[in-house]
């Protein structure tokens, strides 16, 4: 006589803290909403003005975030000395306004468009060939080393770019000429609502949109849809397989290098033109803000890299200009690296999930 | 190069020598500096016949440039008169080198000198015990030395490095040091890359601030204190108490910290441990009425005066110790020379806790940790428990550093604690070698000279002889101007250049640990165990 086993499904015994973790970070996600569902009903055209100035400000950390992102998907290390190669592709910018064009201020729009065309070439250029003969000279010998060894080696790089900057430029920050059009005052394209509150977009934030979403699409076709794109991929996925069918895995880490370098330069230009002032230490805080960016969005993930940037600028703003109960400016920097601290706690793969060798 | 491989080894050894020789003492007479170019000389000289390369090709070498029977009478003698007669003949060589050169000799060279001298020709055996010791020795009465009466140095100027560096920058190399070996537990020992160990530093300093000052005056707490005036509220408590205090303090921020964190994969570890070195000193910063609502920290000013160190008047009296540090009979006197004395006495407690705990069962298992997480496991390590304990020990004596760094400077403000700092400890430990206590110090030492003194006296020795420097010229705030250079300016940079160099060329550091540097020329398995998307 066979005794039916009875198929009584097996669970998993499930302890208390799995449960406890979870909860504990949607409560927190539940008090943000709530402290900004209050301060949109106290004063919404304030909330909408202080969003955008966050869009804007995002789309700019998305540049630098993709550069952390990209690097990471291929080769596991964080790039710190990424934040300072923007900063660097910002003191390109800086000398080429002020020593070639010597732009005054409030200068002619077309002077304004030419200085920014020619120095986002040249800072595009230089910021990719510095990243490439970085990864070249510091971290390529390091490519078997353990895996502390690069990482070391890049907190190292980045002081030596900060100090580069010294050397260059001086202590002081550098101040470019102040023009209306890139600060945005009185070039209001249009407004909704009756002044002071209002809702107004001015020129800068939409200049800012529109040259960071090109680029970001040109990014997103070069990653997805080219040849050069698919070897970037591959490698991240596995090197070694990746040698085997015949791609070239040293020259598909320059080249990704070049693209994060490239992408850090348009950063760096349209941060100098956009904050109009620009130090030695401007990179390293914006560049772990942009690295908080990309491990909230999941590390390894392009899309991933923008929403949180996008993320991390709307915190930014809405804590620097939101009215009710904010702790405002002086704790920014402790706020966004609590995020870090808590995504990595409660949500280590990121909002859009973590696109890495080991994490795929 | 095909030229200079042809020549024999003693050509080989001797050029570079000579040529440092005559370096030395060219250097000598251009600057005036009393012999102390023939003493860097004859250390050097020293150290090349200690160095065995050198001792060995010495006489084959001899021999084979001419000198016939050269080895062999030379064998014939006892290892004794071996091992004492080289130093001498080079010494008598650099004698008559500076003496032609017309500099006159240093007596403080000579004891030094000669203290080598007796410490090279000891037993192995005794050198052993003897080398430490006096080099313990000539640390303690370095006060005494540099400061005498008429604040006359004894101390002579070294070429190019100028005079030795002064009590302030000593106390300052010595609590760094105490630092990095601290650091050396969580990164040397364990393996795990902690970027933010300036909050531990922070919190002991503000520790200290908050149990021995006059901060908190709501209340009025007093427990041993010495030095505090009688209507002064606050809470004072005796400043070896303050220590443990903040340690305690430290370390249990150290596990607080380190708790949540130290599942995640080692780079990952790295940028929160950096994330919250960036948040303790925003929140010292923000800490006063107006950004915390309770005042904290003071703010921007931050804690001023903390209590003088000292025994106490019942120590004074009976046992000679001295009662106060800073203030005797109510005049302020300067004793930086005690403050000193303390650091040393909290380092020396430092390695000594740093290397039994090394030896111990707890400190085996952060290094087979560091060696292979999955191994360990295996054998029975437990892994959260045992990294959480690497932490709170680095933790624990990064705050009793922080502490008498506070007590030294008798304050604590938030603008001494920045990321830079969490580096600059790093590379301590990177360039010293990680895992190796010694070399972990001599990499503080040399980095926080070079930090406080060495990096300005350098540039200041090469505005005055390389370069035509106008100082009327020089703008503060670049790095060269008018002619001159301000390497100061740019030290964070050098410090950074040390970490790529080191990391790329010699990833063990300057003085390996044997084991550490095993593992960095055969690899290990470092993948973690426990990771992230679990």
């Amino acid at each position: 006589m066979v005794t039916e086993a009875h198929a009584e499904p097996v669970r998993a015994r499930r302890h208390i803290s799995e449960y406890v973790m979870p909860a504990v970070g949607l409560a927190l996600v539940a008090l943000v909403v709530v402290w900004l569902a209050i301060n949109l009903a106290d004063d919404p055209a304030r909330f909408f003005r202080v969003s955008l100035i966050g869009l804007s400000q995002g789309a700019l950390y998305a540049l630098v975030a993709l550069g952390y992102t990209l690097v990471y998907g291929i080769l596991e290390l964080i790039n710190f000395a990424h934040g300072d190669v923007f900063m660097i592709g910002g003191m390109v910018t800086a000398s080429i306004v002020l020593q070639v064009f010597n732009m005054e201020e409030n200068p002619a729009f077309g002077i304004l468009m030419a200085a920014f065309l020619v120095s986002l070439v040249l800072s595009v250029v230089g910021c990719a060939g510095l990243n490439a003969t970085i990864e070249r000279a510091a971290y390529k010998p390091l490519r078997n080393a353990p895996r502390l060894a690069p990482l070391i080696t890049a907190i190292g790089v980045s002081f030596i770019l900060q100090n580069v900057a010294i050397l260059w430029k001086g202590t002081r920050p550098v101040s470019l000429p102040v023009s209306e059009f890139a600060q945005g005052s009185g070039h209001h394209l249009f407004t909704i609502g009756t002044c002071p509150s209002c809702v107004q977009y001015t020129s800068d934030r939409l200049f800012i949109l529109l040259v960071t979403v090109p680029v970001l699409l040109v990014l997103l076709w070069l990653v997805r849809y080219t040849r050069q794109g698919k070897a970037m991929r591959a490698t991240a996925q596995d090197k070694d397989a990746a040698a085997m069918m015949g791609i070239d895995v040293d020259r598909t880490i320059s080249f990704t290098f070049i693209v994060a370098g490239a992408l850090a330069g348009v950063g760096g230009t349209i941060f100098a033109f956009y904050a109009s002032t620009i130090s030695y230490s401007t990179g390293f805080t914006l560049g772990l803000f942009a690295f908080t960016a990309a491990v909230l969005g999941g590390i390894g993930n392009l899309p991933g890299a923008v929403l949180g940037a996008v993320l991390i600028g709307l915190i930014q703003a809405w804590n620097e200009g939101l009215p009710w109960h904010t702790p405002g400016p002086a704790w920014t920097q402790s706020i966004v690296f609590s995020i870090l601290i808590l995504i990595l706690v409660f949500r280590p793969q990121g909002l859009l999930g973590e696109r890495t060798p080991e994490g795929s | 190069m095909a030229f200079w491989r042809r020549q024999s080894l003693f050509v080989r050894r001797l050029v570079p020598a000579a040529l440092i020789t005559i370096l030395f003492v060219a250097l000598a007479a251009a600057d005036e500096v009393q012999w102390a170019g023939a003493g860097v000389l004859v250390a050097i000289a020293d150290v090349l016949l200690l160095w065995k390369p050198v001792r060995d090709g010495f006489w084959p070498s001899v021999e084979r440039v001419g000198v016939k029977d050269a080895h062999s009478r030379w064998g014939e003698q006892s290892p004794f008169v071996q091992r004492a007669v080289p130093p001498v003949v080079i010494a008598v060589l650099v004698i008559l080198v500076a003496w032609a050169a017309g500099v006159s000799p240093d007596p403080a060279v000579i004891v030094l000198l000669l203290i080598t001298y007796v410490l090279y020709l000891l037993p192995r055996r005794i050198r052993r015990i003897a080398l430490p010791l006096t080099v313990l020795a000539l640390v303690v009465v370095y006060p005494l030395l540099i400061q005498q009466a008429n604040y006359q140095r004894f101390l002579f100027k070294v070429p190019i490095f100028d005079v030795f560096p002064g009590m302030d920058t000593m106390i300052a190399m010595i609590i760094f040091a105490m630092m990095a070996v601290g650091l050396n537990m969580v990164v040397g020992y364990a393996g795990l890359l902690d970027l933010g160990y300036v909050a531990f530093f922070a919190l002991g300093a503000y520790a200290a601030g908050w149990v021995a000052s006059p901060l908190f005056y709501q209340v009025d707490v007093r427990f041993g204190a010495v030095g505090v005036g009688p209507g002064l509220r606050g809470i004072h408590i005796s400043i070896w108490a303050a220590l443990l205090i903040a340690a305690v303090i430290a370390a249990v921020a150290g596990v607080i910290i380190g708790f949540p964190t130290l599942r995640l994969r080692g780079d990952y570890l790295a940028i929160v441990t950096l994330g919250f070195g960036e948040i303790l000193p925003q929140i010292a910063r923000n800490g006063d009425a107006n950004g915390l609502g309770f005042n904290l920290t003071n703010g921007p000013p931050g804690i001023n005066p903390i209590d003088p160190p000292g025994f106490g008047n019942w120590a004074d009296e009976h046992l000679g110790l001295p009662a106060n540090f800073v203030l005797e009979q109510g005049q302020f006197v300067n004793f930086r020379s005690l403050i000193y004395w303390g650091a040393i006495g909290l380092l020396l407690i430092t390695v000594f806790c740093s290397i039994r705990l090394r030896d111990s069962r707890l400190g085996r298992a952060w290094i087979a940790i560091r060696e292979d997480e999955v191994a360990a496991a295996a054998m029975g390590v437990p892994l959260m428990r045992t990294k959480t304990w690497a932490y709170a020990s680095g933790a624990f004596f990064g705050g009793v550093a922080g502490a008498w760094f506070a007590v030294d400077i008798a304050s604590v403000f938030p603008d001494q604690f920045f990321f830079n700092i969490s580096v600059f400890i790093l590379s301590m430990v990177i360039l010293g070698g990680m895992g190796n206590v010694w070399g972990v110090i001599a990499g503080a030492f040399f980095l926080t000279y070079l930090d406080r003194e060495g990096l300005s006296n350098i540039s200041g020795w090469a505005n005055g002889h390389l370069l035509n420097c106008d100082p009327s010229q020089q703008n503060p705030s670049s790095v060269i101007s008018g002619g001159c250079v301000n390497a100061p300016l740019v030290s964070f940079g050098i410090y950074g250049l040390i970490i790529v160099l080191v990391m790329l060329f010699r990833p063990y550091g300057m003085f390996p640990e044997r084991r550490r540097k095993v593992e960095f020329e055969t690899g290990v398995h470092d993948t973690p165990l426990v990771d992230v998307t679990q």
